[in-house]
This record gives structure tokens, C-alpha cells and sequence, in this order.
């Protein structure tokens, strides 16, 4: 799709789809990550701090929660995007909560990755 | 002749954006509830993210910062009594579940084109119930009912 010059498209951001596409592969990746996660919860063993650190201590398991966190990031970026549009018309409120929410989701991930990485 | 058209519509009921205040004389069906369930328990998520990331560094970072996680529910934390973190975890446990369920519901229909009156309505049924009975039995371990 051409961006620049007379042929450019300039109705609509063509957005749609590939949101729609992303909320779904990364609700499979968090899916995938809770089937993984609550089968080595249920592994045998004493609950327990060491029991839940080991959980996260293979390189393995800390890629697939890495994945997990930019994967969530992502997906509440789009719903709640989806749900300012619906029912916050002023554009300036909807803007401004866009960008809560956008720092909001940077701000948590990256809180996420630092108890992830210093383990 | 226009003037009839008009005045017949005058007559007629006009259904326009629901605003918040109509909102308890609509009556939606279970699909709808699923539906705006979906979205409050996303957004309930969202908005608790920084404390399902305090549990994440509290019962991670070291066997100390663990026993002050386990001890929020047991003592309280702060100022805030035990009983609360329990009911703002049920909170998350329903919500997780909840979003969950529609969520598979939803890709489910995505994948099968299985969409039918019929099938969005029993699939709903099941959504709603499934989370409500899993969330009741995870919420009396959480309670120490068993």
C-alpha cells in the first residue's frame, strides 16, 4: 500500500484487521502460557516458594513468560482502545485515556520483565 | 404522500444508541451478557495489573519477599485488611476465568464458523455458568473452606 504520492489512500487506517488478528494470536499465546503454567503448578511437590521459583527459572519458561507479557500488552491495548472508542466520544478525554492506557501497559510490562530478568 | 410516511413514522418507536440510563430496561440475552462481561473483566484486569504484578515480584524476588505475598492474605498488608486481598483476588480469579472461557468461545467460533442462534446461545450459557462454578470452587480454597 502505497503511503506517499497521488495514489495515496487516505480513508481509513487499515488497522482493522490486523488488530483483530493480533488480539487473537496473543490470546492463544497467553492461553498457552496458562496450560503451561498450571501443569507445572499441579506437578507433584510442596507448595512453596522454591516449588513456584523453580517454575520460573529455565530459560524456556522465562522466553514463553517474556512472549506472554508483550503478548498482553498488546491485547489490552486493543480492547481497551476498542472500549474508549465505543463510549468516550469527546476526542480529547478519548485521547488522553489512550495515552493512560498506553503508559500504563509500557509501565507494567516493563515492571514485569524486571522480576522476570533479576530471578 | 410524504406527509403520510412522516406522520406514520412520527408513531413509530426509534431505537437509537442505548444510553446508560436505559440500560436496566434492556433485557439482553445470555450471548450480550457474555459480551459486556467480557469487557469488564478485561478492563477490571487491566486496571489491577500493578497488583497482579506485586504478587509477581513479592512471590518470586526471594523466599522473604514470598512470605510477606503469603502473609497478605493471611495478616493484611499495609492498611489493608486480609479479607480484602482475598476479594479483590476472587475479583481477578473470576475475571481470568471469565475472560478466559469467552475468549476460547470466541475463537472457537472464529475457527469453525459454527455460528448458529442456537449455538451462541448454549455456548454463552456455559460460559457464564462454567466461570461462575469454577471461580465459587477456587474462592472457598481461597477462603480456607477446604
Amino acid at each position: 500500500m502505497s503511503t506517499f504520492g497521488s495514489k495515496r489512500i487516505v480513508t481509513g487506517a487499515h488497522y482493522g484487521l490486523r488488530d483483530w488478528l493480533a488480539q487473537r494470536i496473543t490470546a492463544v499465546l497467553m492461553a498457552l502460557f496458562t496450560v503451561v503454567l498450571l501443569v507445572q503448578f499441579l506437578m507433584p511437590g510442596e507448595l512453596g516458594y522454591d516449588h513456584w521459583a523453580a517454575i520460573f527459572s529455565s530459560q524456556w519458561m522465562k522466553t514463553l513468560t517474556f512472549v506472554t507479557i508483550i503478548s498482553l500488552a498488546y491485547h489490552a491495548w486493543v480492547g481497551m482502545r476498542d472500549i474508549w472508542m465505543d463510549y468516550v466520544k469527546p476526542v480529547g478525554v478519548r485521547l488522553a485515556l489512550q495515552v493512560f492506557t498506553l503508559v500504563w501497559l509500557v509501565g507494567c510490562a516493563g515492571w514485569a520483565i524486571q522480576v522476570l530478568w533479576r530471578l | 404522500m410524504t406527509n403520510t410516511t412522516s406522520n406514520l413514522q412520527k408513531n413509530r418507536p426509534v431505537y437509537r444508541n442505548i444510553h446508560i440510563t436505559q440500560i436496566v430496561s434492556y433485557r439482553l440475552p445470555p450471548a450480550g451478557i457474555v459480551s459486556i462481561l467480557h469487557r469488564v473483566s478485561g478492563l477490571m484486569m487491566f486496571l489491577l495489573l500493578p497488583f497482579i504484578l506485586w504478587m509477581f515480584d513479592k512471590s518470586l524476588t526471594s523466599e522473604i519477599s514470598y512470605d510477606v505475598f503469603t502473609n497478605a492474605f493471611v495478616a493484611g498488608i499495609g492498611f489493608v485488611p486480609a479479607w480484602f486481598v482475598k476479594l479483590v483476588a476472587l475479583g481477578l480469579i473470576w475475571s481470568y476465568l471469565h475472560h478466559f472461557i469467552a475468549g476460547v468461545r470466541h475463537l472457537w467460533m472464529d475457527a469453525t464458523h459454527s455460528v448458529s442462534l442456537k449455538q451462541g446461545h448454549s455456548s454463552a450459557v456455559v460460559t457464564l455458568v462454567l466461570s461462575v462454578l469454577l471461580t465459587l470452587l477456587l474462592g472457598a480454597k481461597l477462603f480456607g473452606l477446604y
